[in-house]
């Protein structure tokens, strides 16, 4: 690893951010494309929450039974009714602490 | 109409309970580039310029595991090409800043930022400095980043691994969308989405970070036609 490759890395990155803000006006995007936009968060979020769950760190599926899958649930419960980003990560975290620590130690 | 100071702060907090999966998470990256041998300053280094977690530790482990610097490299500019899209989405809020205002807050568009700042954004529109929530919640990230990555190469990996703390990554995205599964075609297309992801995870790059998503917007685009 060498500091050149880490700049060009940033400048890419960089990149990527600004390219959309700085050089792009409202006018270029039509009606069509910015309702389409509405779904970005739900189009682009979920690529880093299934292989988070479903993946393990060796690059494969986990089995039916992971623990993962029972707190990415608990998480998805506890969210949607608490509405509070702590609770539905903690909610998450703790039944799969409570899953790996003490069921099936 | 609320100050700058006040959005600022609203973006703090709305940003801060995201730091229960950033701070972990930055730890774990910081030690893991210290684990696989890599100088310290060069560790550190990627967090200021390139500044993006999950691309970090992939061209770590890239190079690491003997890819070339090329491969390293085009992988980073490829799993962060969604910013592309969050800067789409942003463009129409930020569009009357200066171009010097562009370039600076550009550099804080992250996913829990542009996450929260979209739904801020998308309920105040008639806010005057409505960017100065972004900037509160990308400058918040990005302290917490540099300090957590900094104390994970110092100090190492003194987060035990057993207690599986990455597992907090998919459980802060989840918290960002789980309130739009109301919303059937938002279901639709995270699903799309999520198992795109899964089908593609092997593709070259790490490429399937962008290929799901393009794939869950066209998916969008028809149920738009569809609901016409």
């Amino acid at each position: 690893m060498t500091i050149v490759s880490i700049i060009i890395a940033g400048i890419l990155t960089y990149f990527t951010r600004m390219t959309m803000v700085a050089l792009i006006s409202r006018d270029m995007l039509g009606d069509k494309v910015k309702a389409v936009l509405e779904y970005v968060p739900s189009a682009v979020f979920p690529a880093i929450i299934f292989p988070g769950i479903f993946i393990n760190d060796y690059g494969t599926f986990i089995e039916i039974n992971d623990p993962k899958i029972y707190g990415a649930l608990v998480a998805i419960l506890i969210g949607y009714l608490s509405k509070n980003i702590i609770a539905t990560i903690s909610a998450g975290l703790i039944s799969y602490w409570f899953l790996i620590f003490v069921i099936f130690s | 109409m609320l100050s700058k100071k006040k959005l600022f702060t609203k973006g703090m907090l709305d940003i801060s309970p995201h730091m229960l999966s950033v701070i972990p998470f930055g730890i774990i990256c910081g030690a893991i580039g210290v684990d696989l041998g890599f100088n310290p300053y060069l560790v550190y280094a990627m967090s200021f310029i390139i500044f993006g977690g999950a691309s970090q530790i992939v061209f770590l482990q890239l190079l690491s595991g003997g890819a070339s610097s090329l491969v390293a490299v085009a992988s980073v500019g490829i799993i962060n090409s969604r910013h592309l899209l969050y800067g789409a989405v942003l463009s129409e809020y930020l569009e009357k800043l200066s171009f010097l205002k562009k370039l600076f807050i550009s550099y804080v568009i992250v996913d829990q930022a542009f996450a929260e700042s979209n739904k801020f954004f998308k309920k105040n529109t008639n806010e005057e400095f409505l960017h100065y929530h972004l900037i509160g919640t990308g400058c918040t990230l990005w302290v917490c980043w540099q300090i957590a990555t900094l104390s994970g190469i110092i100090l190492g990996s003194f987060v035990p691994e057993e207690l599986g703390l990455k597992f907090a990554i998919p459980l802060t995205f989840i918290a960002i969308v789980v309130q739009d599964l109301k919303k059937i075609d938002h279901v639709i297309v995270m699903i799309t989405c999520g198992l795109s992801s899964l089908l593609f995870f092997d593709a070259p790059f790490k490429s399937y970070i962008i290929i799901s998503p393009i794939i869950a917007l066209f998916v969008a685009a028809l149920l738009l036609r569809l609901k016409k």
